[in-house]
């Protein structure tokens, strides 16, 4: 027999219920978690959501963030931060730095001269540096942009949710939901606890984890509807079992694959993308683990019907009502 | 079932073929790039040069020449987001409106008595009317001077609103007017600012409309996002208008319908002027840079037809008087009129240098904003940059595509080499679509193309596990694969149209980097449905038919 990779055994038959309130539990701490967060900490907003300005400046000798800092003082800026960006891929011959300067009250974008005077004063203390990119947002655009990103996701689950409502049934569109509000909110949490730059990309990041997700879970909705019809008889929770067992093989290998696929663009991707990339990536896993542990133990408590003509109370476990 | 027909066959590789012809011209990007460029030079010029013609000739004619867009990120330039003050437009109607509507009045004097114009808001005309109790009379006037707007939304409603009060008459645009007008203006801005862009002559720029007030401008090539502001952020707005006085009172009352101005070159000067222009820049027909008697630097400019002739009606009745050149509300000159001219030609000089001219000129040509423009948003991406991002985005894709193909060969075998391949297939497929619809890549869109590759493995292994399950049961091969291609069906086509969804939702509502990402994800999805299920699937009853396997192993 040739050699054949295999990280998943051809047959598995883990009981994915036996630890049901632990790893669900896991999952509402975490989502709690999350939400107090977001709450406290907030979100490390990049300009595209605060408006402000940012330069990225490149240059071919070291420099001290200090003297960035101390150059840009007395310009009368608010709130500005200054700092290194480091990445594999940049020789001894290259230091980037990313100057960030707050909105202006009541101004949209920054002025060329306001600009300008900041290039001038760093171009004093550090006579090498060039600005790869220098790029503003004025705070009433910004303020649209969360308004349509909000939008954008909710427009998103709202399609996902009447897809899956009119392919599957109404229990599966909800175990589907609540896996992508998981895998959102928990991505959130992460960005929110190291505080990481949450911008335009990253609300792409976050529908993108949005549709893996979705992908994943129905795949394996996909197989429960066939085997629900296949094993009338057998409980609800064993089917979901065999379900699992059956697909966890696909959805092991289909998060491996992205998983190198992302890796690779992680590392050797550049600075520019990595936030993005990594966002993307941590969905992958935080996906993976609600296809297994969220969207069907949902769909278990809210119960299915079984048989499709007649209903069939007698196939659900005991403490398990049958759905209206 | 595992036999395709004949034509099935053909037609899946030769989309894949195809798809081959239609991606290759991006591997040799710079040189399509260069025949492109001199191709459209040398259409607009109407001959070819010879440098031109080896460009031409580097990249054969009967290949397709469609590259993939580089978005701002990847090459560098300028991106400008804009407001138009479409509300400037409505004070000038009204100031417009004035001289006829005072002209009309005039020949009513006996029943209305004398009129005059008093302050009101900007967008609104009052009137005082000498007897009151004629106002029937005067608002009669001033509704047949009213036409009708001419919108499939506003039709059958009249451009002007016309009420009274006491002995003051008010007039002001209708709701259905400024949303006419509006749109004018927008559509005005746009052309104007593609004219002055087209001007400077830069490569392939996104001038286009955004929302109801907004200008979105991206010009690929420009070095900062400065320059651009100062091309198109200059109304560009010439008037001549008779001079009533000359003060250095800043704070001067230049009385209603007067307009008080700072001269350009004296300091200190304000010119109180009449404020409806006797001729605009709008009834120019040409300005170049020029020199004047001084040998400093100028513009000369001329008149169509009909601002000839106002111009000269003006200056014959006017000998000896003063008259203002005004740009973007400062007078440049007030010059002396000395003769009726009525060549429809002249000259503005002042102080400007030959840079200052060569623009003026450009701006005078291109015609003058219809309103003014404030900045919410740019960004300047330095082409350094940009080329950085698309070798590390390129570096990181093949590294990407091989980390997949080896772990899928490792676990598939034979036909993990099939997927791999499709897998490839699909990303040259993805690129050969963008490159025929000319759509943008952007590093979000770079990242798209590597989430594509992982994913569209995805339905491959949907089959290939479906088949180990299949094989599980001991069934002959044919038929186990057969089974397997089916039952995998649902479960590919039910993910895919949710990716799908959140693609298109992310197309539509998102802009920026969110749009440029959602491109290559629907696209990506819809290549990889067709490589996994009819490539991937060819591929192997072709490998079946050739072997005649007895036993399968996956």
């Amino acid at each position: 027999m040739a050699f054949r990779l295999k990280l998943v055994p051809d047959e598995t038959k883990i009981n994915f219920f036996r630890w049901q309130y632990v790893t669900f539990g896991i999952s509402a701490v975490a989502m709690a978690l999350s939400v107090v967060l977001l709450l406290t900490m907030g979100l490390n907003f990049g300009i595209d959501f605060k408006g402000g300005t940012t330069i990225r400046t490149e240059s071919s000798t070291a420099f001290e963030v200090g003297d960035y800092r101390e150059a840009l003082q007395g310009l009368g800026l608010e709130d500005v931060s200054i700092t290194e960006v480091f990445d594999p891929t940049f020789g001894d011959e290259k230091h980037v730095a990313q100057v960030r300067i707050g909105a202006t009250e009541g101004t949209e974008a920054m002025t060329p001269e306001q600009i300008g005077a900041v290039e001038a004063a760093l171009k004093e203390v550090d006579p090498n540096v060039t600005f790869a990119a220098v790029e503003s947002v004025g705070p009433k655009v910004s303020a649209e942009l969360i308004k349509t990103a909000v939008y954008a996701v909710l427009a998103a689950s709202a399609g996902i949710l009447f897809y899956i409502w009119l392919r599957f049934e109404w229990q599966f569109a909800i175990g589907g939901v609540v896996a992508i509000v998981h895998d959102v909110l928990i991505t959130m949490g992460i960005f929110s606890l190291f505080q990481l730059r949450f911008d335009l990309s990253t609300i792409a990041a976050l529908l993108t984890i949005l549709g893996y997700s979705i992908n994943d879970t129905v795949v394996v909705f996909d197989r429960l509807r066939e085997n629900l019809m296949k094993f009338k008889s057998m409980p609800l929770v064993d089917v979901m079992n065999l379900t699992v067992n059956e697909t966890l093989s696909r959805t092991i290998m289909t998060a491996v694959t992205t998983a190198i696929a992302l890796t690779a663009l992680l590392v050797f991707g550049g600075d520019v993308i990595r936030g993005f990339v990594f966002a993307m990536l941590l969905g992958v896993f935080v996906g993976c683990y609600s296809t297994i542990y969220v969207a069907k133990n949902i769909v278990l408590w809210l119960g299915v019907k079984r048989d499709w003509s007649k209903p069939d109370p007698e196939a659900l476990p005991e403490k398990f009502t049958e759905a209206p | 079932m595992m036999h395709i027909p004949l034509w099935k066959r053909v037609l899946i590789l030769g989309v894949v073929a195809i798809g081959l012809i239609w991606a290759s011209p991006n591997l040799f990007y710079s040189r399509v790039e260069a025949h492109n460029d001199a191709l459209a030079a040398s259409e607009k010029a109407g001959f070819v040069t010879p440098e031109q013609q080896a460009a031409i000739d580097a990249w054969p004619s009967w290949m397709p020449n469609g590259l993939v867009n580089l978005g701002l990120d990847l090459r560098g330039g300028a991106h400008l987001l804009a407001e138009v003050h479409t509300d400037d437009v409505y004070k000038a109607r009204m100031d417009s409106l004035w001289p006829e509507m005072r002209r009309a009045l005039a020949d009513q004097r006996d029943v209305v008595g004398a009129v005059r114009r008093v302050a009101s808001p900007e967008d609104e005309l009052h009137i005082e009317i000498e007897n009151p109790d004629q106002m029937a009379a005067a608002v009669q006037i001033a509704r047949d001077m009213a036409v009708p707007v001419v919108t499939l939304t506003g039709a059958g409603q009249s451009d002007l609103v016309v009420s009274a009060s006491g002995n003051v008459m008010t007039v002001a645009l209708s709701d259905a007017e400024k949303t006419a007008a509006d749109d004018r203006t927008i559509q005005q801005s746009l052309e104007i600012v593609r004219r002055r862009v087209d001007e400077v002559g830069t490569r392939e720029p996104t001038i286009q409309r955004q929302g109801a007030d907004r200008i979105l401008i991206q010009v690929p090539g420009i070095g900062s996002a400065a320059e651009l502001k100062e091309l198109i952020g200059t109304t560009a707005k010439l008037t001549f208008n008779p001079v009533v006085g000359r003060t250095t009172d800043a704070n001067a009352r230049p009385g209603v319908g007067n307009v008080l101005l700072p001269s350009q070159d004296e300091q200190g000067v304000y010119y109180i002027l009449e404020n409806t222009p006797v001729v605009t820049g709008e009834e120019l027909t040409n300005a170049q840079p020029a020199f004047d008697q001084n040998s400093q630097p100028a513009v000369n400019f001329n008149f169509n037809p009909s601002g000839a002739r106002k111009f000269g009606a003006y200056t014959a009745a006017n000998i000896g008087q003063p008259f203002a050149i005004v740009l973007d509300n400062e007078v440049i000159s007030a010059p002396v009129i000395r003769d009726a001219i009525t060549t429809g030609s002249g000259q503005i000089s002042g102080s400007m240098d030959v840079a200052g001219s060569t623009q003026l000129a450009v701006l005078l040509r291109a015609g003058a904003l219809p309103a003014e423009l404030t900045f919410l948003e740019e960004r300047t991406i330095g082409p350094e940059l940009g080329q950085d991002s698309i070798d590390a985005g390129k570096l990181g894709s093949i590294i990407a595509i091989f980390g997949v193909v080896a772990y899928i060969v490792a676990s598939y075998g034979t036909f993990g080499i099939f997927a791999s391949a499709a897998v490839i297939v699909n990303v040259i497929l993805l690129l050969a679509v963008m490159s025929a619809i000319g759509a943008t890549l952007t590093l979000p869109g770079i990242a798209g193309i590597v989430l594509t590759v992982g994913t569209a493995v995805d339905a491959n292994v949907i089959i290939y596990e479906r088949i180990r399950e299949e094989l599980r049961k001991g069934k002959r091969v044919a038929n186990v694969i057969d089974t397997g291609f089916q039952e995998a069906m649902s479960a590919i086509i039910d993910a895919n149209v949710t990716t799908f969804i959140a693609g298109l939702v992310m197309f539509f509502i998102g802009s920026g980097p969110v749009k440029g990402f959602a491109v290559t994800l629907t696209i990506g999805l819809v290549t990889s449905v067709f490589t996994a299920i009819y490539l991937t699937r060819l591929l192997i009853v072709l490998w079946y038919e050739r072997r005649k396997p007895k036993q399968l192993v996956l």
